[in-house]
């Protein structure tokens, strides 16, 4: 059902680019009262840029907008909510010591004699949290509430704008099928309003649920629209992706018969897991599944020394080595590939060489002297060993996610580690820079290197996986050798 | 795998990289030119040697504050430590009777202490840098007070106050001659150690910093306590300059030094800068200072005039980034 009015949002040609890259090339696009568009990419494909030009946060660097029939170009968030674009945005931005009342209204406090109104501003705000299924009281402070109440909260400061044009940013994300379906229905009674929304997400099966068209973006441009949301999910995925979506597994490697690392009754003293017990062989793969909050990455980071231990030990080859820093197990060739590499894997302002540097102190001094020559040298030969696709001396925050990943790998292979753990490592990875990085485990494992792999991408530990442990609230529910896993015998355990 | 596209290039010029320091380069410049054409007693032997004098003090503590800023810190206890120092040692010397050697040595000593302090506070117990250093600023200057009861001494050996004026081959008094040393270590330190590219690290996120197997704890203790050390050394420097000793000296010196480090590119959040931006921060100060006076600006103005010099300067080092 496509409306016929005139569309409320016009789009035409815009660009954007920072210094030299350009992310955006040339994007139409069109919103009519009433309707969803729902709103497809990779991450990286620039939706997030767009709906940010849409919403006042960043300017396009040419291109014109149409706003209900006049021109448009916001310079600031405010100026765009005073038109009537309402945003939602994928990060949390609520101030978390103030209330609820007061991070729905804050900057538009409902004011009495020149007074702040706070009983009209609680009232209003609980009567749009109601909408939304939540019971809790608005004159609460938001610390401590959790993720999906703090995205309803969001939604309900968006709902309270009056918005005629709301865009929401993988607003599901963190909400359970309840919260999600109030959701649907708050949208489907802003549609009958003629509210215009843009409705991004990766949730596929939603797309079909609420959008009206479907808008797919790749590399910074428009690729693909279609008039209706009935396309077949894989037809999706492909405009996504841009080529169809059989993913490569390297073989897998063929372990040996030594332990390399054991891990006994290893637990957490803040109880996220207990009782762990395995083994990881030279040359073996060993992946590490369950849903989130298993307490999948508080075990690997413990292994790492990253977090502390309550009880247990870690042996590397046969010898108790339990690290209590990072710098310990690093020493013995126990090295992290963290979760989150821009906040726990590279100073995204410094370069490529000086992060990989930073790992590689001692290697790339002589007699306690570096020097940046050395620095870099050590750096183009490792970056060129993982093919890298960037120089040196360029800034990593400039790189690719696939690129930054391989320059975290690189940055620890330079110390030909033992024990090589990758905590989901091809989160927010494209589809092709993900099998180059399969690649890389794969030959690690091949040469000799106890690879362990933390993932939630089922399809991933499968794949890369000589055996699974699957945990389950912080037990260790099972370890299935790759020929007895599957979907369906991983996600029993990881439920049970 | 595709070949990684590398840059070689002779890299002598970027030995002495400003890393952002440019702009304050050619501020300085444009300001000595400036003072050049319009005052006849600035580009004199002479004068340019007086400048050298007058910013020892705040030269040499001014490299422990790039340290403390480049790791995302701040040090607001320099000046209170300087006059901390120089109370321990006029104090030591003069009314115990030690020699002024030892008495200069327990000084350092004293210093150092009340840096460890500070930066024990701020990894053992999560005070944030800015709480622990204005406490230890409070304490210190106290402290200074108590040697004496807020006396000064007065008359040191003629061989001490004399390493402030004897020009040895003909322009190097003692005193500037420490801070060009100062200077040289902490330009070596940052750039060609471990120690020194890890504080970049630590600056840059922490958190990779530790990651990495780097003892972040250990490394920002020692920042403080470098930072603590050289604010002593400066305080037994002034010491020679003045010839004496008082509870009072190095009254808000934190903050010109804090200043000099900013101006000269270091940034604010932590990993990024360096000391030669630095010794640029700590000229332009000197130099504004000194051409102000010989241009016979009141010192009522001469303040405004660098409160402008500091907003225009990071302004346009956060407009060049945009």
């Amino acid at each position: 059902m496509t409306s016929q009015d005139p569309p409320i949002l016009s789009l035409r040609n815009i660009y954007k680019s920072y210094g030299p890259i350009e992310v955006l090339h040339g994007i139409d696009l069109d919103v009519r009262p009433g309707e969803v568009v729902a709103l497809l990419g990779e991450n990286g494909a620039g939706k997030s840029t767009l709906s940010k030009i849409i919403s006042g946060t960043v300017r396009p660097s040419s291109g014109e907008m149409t706003w209900q029939g006049a021109p448009y170009a916001p310079a600031t968030p405010r100026e765009a909510i005073d038109a009537g674009v309402g945003m939602i945005h994928q990060e949390l931005m609520l101030l978390p010591h103030l209330t609820i009342a007061e991070n729905v209204f804050v900057g538009r406090y409902p004011k009495k004699n020149g007074k702040v109104d706070r009983r009209a501003m609680e009232e209003k705000a609980y009567s749009g949290l109601q909408r939304l299924g939540l019971d809790v009281a608005a004159s609460r402070v938001v610390e401590g509430l959790s993720t999906a109440n703090q995205q309803l909260i969001e939604i309900a400061k968006a709902l309270t704008l009056n918005a005629k044009l709301l865009i929401l940013d993988e607003p599901t994300a963190a909400l359970g099928g309840e919260e999600t379906r109030k959701l649907f229905e708050q949208i489907a009674r802003l549609k009958a309003e003629g509210v215009g929304i843009i409705y991004i997400s990766h949730r596929l099966e939603e797309i079909r649920q609420i959008a009206d068209r479907v808008v797919v973006m790749r590399d910074g441009a428009k690729v693909k629209e279609f008039d209706t949301a009935d396309v077949p999910v894989r037809t999706i995925v492909e405009a996504m992706v841009g080529r169809n979506l059989e993913r490569m597994f390297p073989a897998l490697p063929t372990p040996e018969d030594d332990t390399v690392l054991e891990v006994k009754n290893l637990s957490c003293p803040k109880g996220r897991f207990s009782d762990v017990n395995f083994k990881v062989r030279r040359g073996e793969i060993f992946g590490i599944a369950g849903l989130v909050g298993a307490g999948r990455t508080e075990l690997v980071r413990a292994i790492v020394g990253a977090d502390p231990i309550a009880s247990g030990q870690v042996l590397l080859d046969d010898e108790d080595i339990t690290p209590k820093t990072p710098r310990d197990a690093i020493r013995r060739g126990i090295v992290l590939v963290p979760e989150d590499r821009k906040l726990q894997g590279l100073v995204l302002e410094h370069s490529i060489a000086e992060n990989i540097g930073y790992a590689n102190l001692n290697k790339v001094s002589k007699g306690g002297l570096i020097t940046a020559r050395r620095v870099q040298d050590f750096a183009d030969a490792n970056i060129a060993k993982f093919g890298v696709k960037g120089a040196g001396r360029q800034n990593a925050g400039e790189l690719s996610g696939g690129n930054q990943q391989k320059v975290v790998i690189a940055k620890w292979l330079a110390r030909d580690p033992k024990v090589v753990v990758l905590d989901e490592p091809t989160r927010g990875i494209d589809v092709g820079a993900r099998s180059s990085i399969y690649d890389i485990i794969v030959g690690l494992a091949q040469n000799g290197v106890a690879v362990i792999v933390v993932s939630s991408d089922l399809e991933e530990v499968l794949g890369v996986s000589n055996r699974i442990m699957v945990m389950a609230a912080g037990r260790q529910a099972g370890i299935l050798d790759h020929k007895d896993a599957n979907d369906v015998s991983v996600m029993e355990l990881a439920t049970a | 795998m595709t070949q990684a596209t590398t840059l070689k290039k002779p890299r002598i010029s970027e030995m002495f990289s400003l890393s952002g320091a440019t702009g304050p380069l050619i501020g300085l410049i444009v300001l000595c030119v400036f003072l050049s054409l319009s005052t006849e007693s600035f580009l004199t032997v002479r004068n340019l040697l007086n400048i050298l004098d007058q910013i020892t003090v705040l030269g040499i503590m001014a490299v422990g504050m790039t340290f403390v800023i480049l790791i995302g810190g701040i040090d607001l206890a320099v000046g209170s430590v300087l006059a901390l120092a120089m109370m321990v040692m006029g104090y030591l010397a003069n009314q115990v009777g030690y020699p002024l050697e030892i008495a200069i040595v327990v000084a350092l000593l004293a210093a150092a202490a009340s840096g460890a302090v500070s930066g024990l506070l701020i990894t053992l117990f999560n005070v944030p840098a800015f709480i622990s250093t204005l406490a230890m600023m409070s304490i210190a200057r106290g402290l200074a007070n108590m040697v004496t009861d807020g006396q000064q001494i007065v008359g040191f050996p003629a061989w001490f106050s004399m390493l402030a004026f004897t020009r040895h081959a003909g322009f190097l008094t003692f005193t500037v001659a420490v801070m060009l040393v100062v200077f040289v270590l902490g330009w070596l330190f940052l750039r060609y150690t471990s120690g020194g590219r890890s504080l970049y690290a630590i600056g840059g996120n922490p958190e990779v910093a530790r990651l990495a197997g780097i003892h972040v704890g250990l490394m920002t203790v020692g920042v403080y306590i470098t930072s603590a050390l050289l604010a002593g050394l400066a305080g037994i420097v002034l010491a020679m300059r003045l010839d004496s000793v008082q509870p009072t000296a190095g009254f808000t010196y934190e903050l010109d030094t804090i200043a000099a480090v900013v101006i000269g590119g270091t940034s604010l959040s932590g990993g990024q800068g360096g000391i030669i931006g630095t010794i640029i921060g700590v000229l332009i100060i000197g130099v504004l200072r000194n051409g102000l006076n010989l241009l016979g600006v009141s010192p009522f103005t001469q303040a405004v005039v660098i409160g402008i010099v500091i907003a225009l300067a990071v302004a346009a080092e956060a407009f060049k980034k945009r």
